[in-house]
């Protein structure tokens, strides 16, 4: 048993420690939004954020996460209550086939938790290892600019802080 | 089907047991398959495909509005420009519409979601249908009010008289009231009515995509469902010897390693489970490698030599002519991969006689015959379901990938079989779009008028897909009783193959275009996004700019010269004002490039101006201000179309700048991002603007493809202008472009 | 009489300082008219490839600036020196320098206005190149494009941060003069030995240096650092577990990877970057020289150390029929280790040998140089930053690990990789070794 603190839940999961958490994530725990690209860490399709930190969750075995805080698209909002980050890229349409989008998102949401007004260079620099093929880069990167707005305008609710 | 579902297992049940109602619907297709002729006169768009308004538009009890198309949604936003056509001719609120895309036993078979035809063949059809469907409702209300139709008029999902009365839509449909075969005609609205169509909707598929709800195949997991993997062989052709298969069975989770002839797989309880299982059966598989490959460094040479199949298909004046100068140039691309960012995915459940197949291929009618013949089943056991993978580009492993999953639901019979492809395979046995040789020589007279044009293209095949016998899926291959890939062939003009775009649209007075065909395939290609457009256009607009340059003219200025079509014009002349396009020469380093192309010459214009700068120690590209005009005729959802060319922009960029299918004499080694670099962040250009004419009332015309090719060209000419070097070979690497600099 | 003593000490240093006043003393060399210089074609090309060699572009570009426009930091034990600006820019950059002064800065550290060069310019390789190969450079340099780029002001450490000290150094340390050929040895080997000895000025970062940063003669290439990482040895104590042949050396130098040493990190990713620019028989004559000294001296211990590597690495190659074997997957039965159960998590799947289509084809750890030096610093490196290639080209990619990964427990796994895949004994200091690393980063390195 691995017990695995993901958007603020704690889960026992009966998985071999050695599995990376991609798997556990989306067959164990039935949370969809990180994707299989290339089980490489190659191209971000997978990103979640580990302690605050964006991380390729497809080489991230469960044995080096007990105790660690880590958090999927799931925990951003949802359809009817989206969370900045998601209304950004909705507002942005910001997604074409939208599979590498939530590995995007969960990025973006890591690099504004950092530095709350980043320039466009360094969206770029920080966005890098993430891979798109539909091209939808442009629209991405106006969604994390548009991202960034909309979050110092919330920063006045407090942010409710887990993990 | 469409909206957000809320479990996959939900999905499943909707999609099998809605079947019965609209099969009956359907019907009367089935004996056009069988090559009877459909109604004359011809109906709009693909409604001859499925004659029975019932089949495209229905109106539940409850009033909901559903629509069925026979096309997919690819990532391209297809459905909801679909939607906006039925709301728009329904007068209903397109949120309030559903929508079901491509299900062999619900929707019409539309073939394959492919060459930016889903606007002209589904769209044309579910606009006429809804047009006829609001005509019937206004007659049904005329009776049921005794009125004149012409006192009444449809409105918000009611039809309402002048004296105030109105009757819901869902209190006019009863039993078959839809099910009337329909007319040539349709009551369409004046588009200046237009509400809906030509404004800007959000796109109904993203508020799912961007919360984790299970939007893919890739994330289906019904009740009982096991993940399976396959072992591809080392190489193309390579026939398995030997393989240990008890050893790997006693693995943790394994349920069953199944075998047939040199397919070799593994279902597993667990994900994680299935992909150690396989590289157990990777490592302890024993093969008998054949397939030699043509070494890569002369791959060109080697195809030109093949036999090929030749075919002038532009033969007009005396193309001879030598003009004032004479130009010759040859242009080559390399493979290239669809590179999808998830790697195929499919379900398959063999449930007694019968199997279902949940499936991202681009044609579920044509991959239910292949699975039928590969498995030995009549069609109708088939039940084909298309629901969204990663964005494909073209024919990439979709259906491969159904086919491994059918082949492993036979073997393991009542039990939902989930197939995904690793990166690795994805990358290695994709069927990639082919390589490919343009020679172009041309004339000017001193009047700077091209007085003769001579083109010549070489190209393998640009569709190896599924529909007919089961050859062209890669497991059928590889059973004990395999079956041939059938015998490629060239796409026929219009639209054309290898040779499509490969006719210049512009005004010359002699010329001579052949296609040279090559039947013989050294790697395994088929349709990627815009096929031979993307070559032939970044060849014909780049000797365009090497005409101009010999004519001393503007780059601009020389295509509107040899442009008579208004439209093609207007694109040119919107893309150039917005752009800011002027004469002056600017640093060195820096360059402009302008290239249009009307995809296909018969469906969207594209004119796209871009500016780069070029490091001259290092030959690096960085990409800065994109500017695109686009006339896709009747723009339904302009804001999808500016979507579908901005991604064609950076795609087309990528496959431009650094794209490659390496391979050595054995096998395919572009297996990952490591050896297959794509576009990442940092070089995607510093802007992208896209104009948009709308053409109320015009065709649609299709977008998915039209900017490939002009990308590629205007960069091309954008970098020849920053280094004075003209490069003819695909990708523009950095390497190529520090070698034509020099020191 | 004492007073005496005093004295004539006093007076003696006096003159001391003054002599050494006299000889440190350079004037300033004329600026040229004019920038519009003519250089034969041949001889640009000739000075482009030894720019390349000389990876002049590496310490002369700052990341993501303008090739030779200068502000990359060289980190020295005694502070931060920017590469300058050497573009033809006449007020940023070397526009105004005749070929005279840019041959005495090569030949002795001087600038034209009469300063003194920090020795991190390695004017003390340079010196031994020959005229015609100063001349190309200058001619090289001169028909770049010019960039306006100001130079930043090296942060040294009091005191060292007066000139005057440099020029110090160079009484000290610098031996000026070209080359001389060893009648010994053949043609490529005296090319090979002039190139790194001279432009490719290898033993700036594989040559230990003393106390006031000049190379330790008698310790040539005995392994150094360079920007945070560990240099290795190139002499008898190469750490590589295969001896280095000319071949492997070759196939390195010229692509980055050698099947039975692995791909070029770090600090050495731009240097075999610019020698792809770099002619084969250069690359073949660096080589061959360095081939002469690496790795164990006699044939027969060569061979053995090969063979005992191979067999090692063979037998330590992660494969997954241990799946059958053990209970613990592509990791040994004896790997239930926290850092044996995160090996087999985060990288048996790329680490692994045999199956299915090629992977991004690592090399067999074992055989991994970082692995086994006798420090985890490359190694820890790699773990927590990856390998990047160059954006938009070809090579491998290894994902960093930090983030992913707490500290202890990327100790855990260099500790399992180095029990693993080394035969030599583990490292003491892993933890405090990462420490240091945490306390000074650099950014992943990409090729220029
Ligand atoms: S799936 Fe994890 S990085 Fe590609
Ligand atoms: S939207 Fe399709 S991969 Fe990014």
């Amino acid at each position: 048993m691995t017990v695995l603190n993901v958007n603020g839940k704690q889960h026992e999961v009966d998985a071999d420690p050695r599995t990376p958490l991609l798997y556990v994530l989306r067959n164990d725990l039935a949370l969809n939004a990180a994707k299989f690209g290339c089980g490489l860490g190659q191209c971000g399709a997978c990103t979640v954020l580990v302690d605050h930190n964006p991380v390729f969750s497809c080489v991230t075995p469960i044995a080096a996460l007990e105790g660690r805080y880590i958090r999927t698209v799931e925990d951003l909002g949802s359809a009817d209550k989206p969370g900045p980050v998601q209304r950004a890229f909705i507002e942005e349409q910001a997604a074409q086939c939208g599979y590498c989008i939530p590995g995007m998102m969960m990025r973006a949401q890591a690099l504004l938790e950092k530095n709350a007004a980043p320039s466009d260079a360094q969206i770029r620099e920080a966005m890098a290892p993430n891979l798109c093929r539909c091209g939808t880069q442009m629209r991405i990167l106006r969604a994390v600019h548009r991202a960034a707005k909309l979050m110092t305008v919330e920063l006045n609710e407090p942010r409710e802080v887990k993990g | 089907m469409n909206a957000p579902l809320t479990s996959p297992t939900r999905r499943m049940f909707l999609a099998t047991g809605g079947a019965l109602v609209v099969s009956f619907a359907l019907r009367p297709t089935a004996s056009y398959a069988q090559g009877a002729k459909p109604p004359q006169p011809k109906l709009p768009g693909s409604l001859g495909k499925a004659p029975y308004l019932d089949a495209w538009i229905g109106i539940g009890g409850d009033g909901t509005v559903t629509v069925f198309t026979g096309k997919a949604e690819l990532g391209q936003g297809i459905k909801t420009a679909l939607l906006q056509c039925a709301a728009e001719e329904l007068d209903v609120d397109p949120k309030t519409v559903t929508i079901v895309t491509a299900d062999t036993e619900r929707t019409a078979n539309e073939g394959y979601t492919a060459g930016s035809h889903s606007m002209q063949d589904s769209g044309t059809a579910i606009l006429n249908a809804a047009a006829q469907v609001r005509g019937i409702l206004i007659e049904l209300a005329a009776t049921r009010l005794n009125l004149p139709a012409e006192q009444l008029q449809a409105k918000t999902g009611a039809v309402i008289a002048n004296d105030g009365r109105s009757v819901a839509y869902k209190d006019l449909v009863t039993g078959e009231a839809l099910h009337r075969v329909a007319s040539a005609q349709s009551p369409l609205k004046n588009v200046k009515d237009f509400k809906i169509i030509g404004t800007p909707m959000h796109r109904v598929d993203i508020p799912g995509k961007v919360t984790g709800a299970p939007m893919y195949v890739q994330d289906m997991r019904p009740e009982g469902m096991l993940h399976a993997r396959v072992v591809r062989p080392p190489n193309y052709g390579a026939e398995l010897v030997a393989v240990d298969i008890a050893s790997v069975e006693k693995l943790p989770g394994v349920i069953k390693v199944v075998r047939d002839g040199s397919f070799l797989a593994v279902a597993a309880q667990g994900e994680f489970q299935a992909i150690e299982a396989m590289n157990m059966l990777a490592s302890i598989a024993q093969w008998r490698k054949v397939a030699q490959l043509p070494d890569q460094g002369t791959i060109h040479q080697f195809l030109t030599r093949l036999p090929s199949q030749d075919q002038v298909i532009a033969n007009k004046g005396d193309p001879s002519q030598q003009g004032a100068h004479l130009l010759r140039a040859s242009y080559t691309r390399p493979y290239l991969s669809h590179g999808s960012i998830g790697p195929s995915c499919a379900l398959a459940l063999m449930k007694g006689d019968k199997l279902t197949v949940w499936t991202h291929s681009q044609g579920v009618y044509p991959l239910r015959n292949s699975l039928a013949d590969m498995l030995h089943m009549k069609p109708e056991q088939v039940h084909c379901i298309q629901v969204e993978g990663s964005g494909c580009y073209g024919h990439n492993a979709a259906d491969d990938a159904a086919a491994d999953a059918a082949l492993i639901a036979r073997a393991v019979p009542g039990r939902p079989i989930r197939v995904q492809w690793m990166r690795e395979q994805e990358h290695g046995w994709e069927p990639f779009g082919s390589a490919m040789i343009s020679n172009v020589s041309g004339a000017i007279d001193d009047q700077g008028r091209i007085v003769a044009w001579n083109y010549e293209v070489w190209s393998n095949t640009h569709s190896t897909r599924p529909g007919g016998p089961a050859g062209n899926l890669l497991a059928a291959q590889y059973l004990a009783q395999p079956f041939q890939p059938p015998e490629p062939k060239e796409i026929p003009m219009p639209e054309g193959g290898g040779d499509r775009n490969a006719i210049p649209i512009y005004a010359i007075p002699n010329e001579r275009v052949v296609d040279h065909f090559i039947p013989q395939m050294p790697l395994r290609v088929s349709a990627l996004r815009a096929l031979g457009a993307y070559l032939n256009i970044f060849a014909i607009e780049s000797f365009m700019d090497e005409l101009a340059e010999a004519a001393k003219a503007d780059p601009v200025d020389f295509r509107l010269k040899h442009l008579d079509d208004p439209r093609a014009r207007d694109v040119v002349t919107k893309a150039a004002r917005e752009f800011g396009w002027n004469k002056d020469k600017l640093p060195r380093g820096q360059g402009r490039g302008f290239a249009f192309a009307r995809y296909k010459n018969l469906a969207a214009y594209c004119a796209i101006a871009v500016e780069v700068s070029v490091e001259r120690e290092t030959g690096v590209v960085r990409l800065g201000r994109v500017v695109a005009a686009v006339d896709s005729g009747q723009a339904v959802n302009p804001d999808g179309i500016r979507n579908q060319i901005e991604g064609a922009i950076v795609q087309s960029a990528s496959w431009t700048l650094y794209e490659a299918v390496t391979f050595d004499r054995n096998e395919v080694t572009s297996v990952d991002w490591s050896r297959y670099p794509i576009l990442r962040f940092p070089q995607a250009p510093e802007s992208i603007a896209v104009h948009v004419i709308n053409r109320p009332g015009e065709k649609f015309l299709g977008t998915g493809e039209a900017g490939q090719g002009p990308a590629a060209a205007a960069i091309a000419n954008a970098i020849a202008d920053a280094t004075g070097a003209r490069l003819r070979d695909l990708p523009l690497s950095a390497d190529r472009i520090k070698q034509a600099i020099g020191v | 009489m004492l007073g005496r003593t005093l004295l004539g000490l006093a007076i003696a240093l006096i003159l001391a300082f003054g002599a050494f006043f006299a000889w440190q003393w350079r004037g300033e060399l004329a600026p040229t008219s004019t920038s519009a210089h003519a250089f034969d074609p041949g001889i640009v090309t000739k000075g482009a490839q030894l720019a390349a060699i000389g990876e002049c572009a590496v310490c002369h570009t700052r990341a993501g600036g303008k090739s030779f426009a200068g502000g990359f930091p060289v980190q020295t034990p005694f502070g931060v020196v920017y590469g300058t600006n050497i573009t033809p820019d006449r007020d940023t950059g070397i526009g105004a320098w005749s070929e005279e002064a840019f041959r005495r800065a090569m030949r002795e550290g001087v600038a034209r206005d009469g300063t003194h060069l920090y020795p991190a310019f390695p004017y003390d390789h340079f010196t031994k190149l020959t005229d015609g190969d100063i001349s190309a450079l200058y001619a090289f340099l001169m028909t770049r494009a010019p960039v306006a780029q100001a130079n930043r002001q090296p942060q040294l450490d009091f005191p060292l941060n007066f000139r005057i000290f440099a020029a110090g150094w160079q009484l000290l340390f610098l031996t000026k003069g070209p080359y001389r050929n060893d009648p010994s040895q053949n043609a490529t080997w005296n090319r090979g030995a002039y190139l790194v000895e001279g432009v490719g000025h290898c033993g700036a970062c594989h040559t230990p240096r003393n106390a006031l940063g000049a190379e330790r003669p008698k310790e040539a290439f005995g392994g150094g650092v360079s920007e945070g990482w560990n240099a290795p040895a190139l002499n008898a104590s190469s750490p590589a577990p295969v001896p280095w042949t000319a071949d492997q050396l070759t196939a390195y130098l010229k692509t980055g990877f050698a099947d039975q040493h692995g791909i070029a990190s770090g600090p050495m990713h731009p240097v075999v970057a610019n020698l792809a620019k770099a002619s084969d028989a250069d690359v073949r004559a660096i080589a061959t020289y360095v081939a002469s000294f690496i790795g164990p001296r006699n044939a027969a211990d060569r061979q053995r150390q090969t063979e005992a590597s191979l067999a090692f690495a063979k037998q330590r190659a992660v494969s997954v029929s241990d799946l059958a074997r053990t209970t613990t997957g592509v990791a040994p039965a004896d790997d239930r280790t926290a850092g044996g159960v995160l090996f087999a998590g985060a990288c048996a799947n790329c680490h692994r040998s045999g199956g299915g289509l090629p992977a991004s084809r690592p090399i067999a750890l074992a055989l991994s140089t970082p692995v086994n030096s006798s420090d985890p610093t490359n190694l820890l490196r790699i773990i927590a930053d990856g390998i990047h290639p160059a954006p938009g080209k070809s090579g491998p990619i290894m994902p960093g690990f930090s983030g992913a990964l707490t500290d202890p427990q990327i100790v855990a796994l260099a500790d399992y990789v180095r029990a693993h895949y080394s035969r030599g004994q583990a490292w003491p200091n892993i933890a405090a070794t990462l420490a240091a690393i945490r306390s000074n980063p650099t950014p992943a390195m990409e090729a220029p």
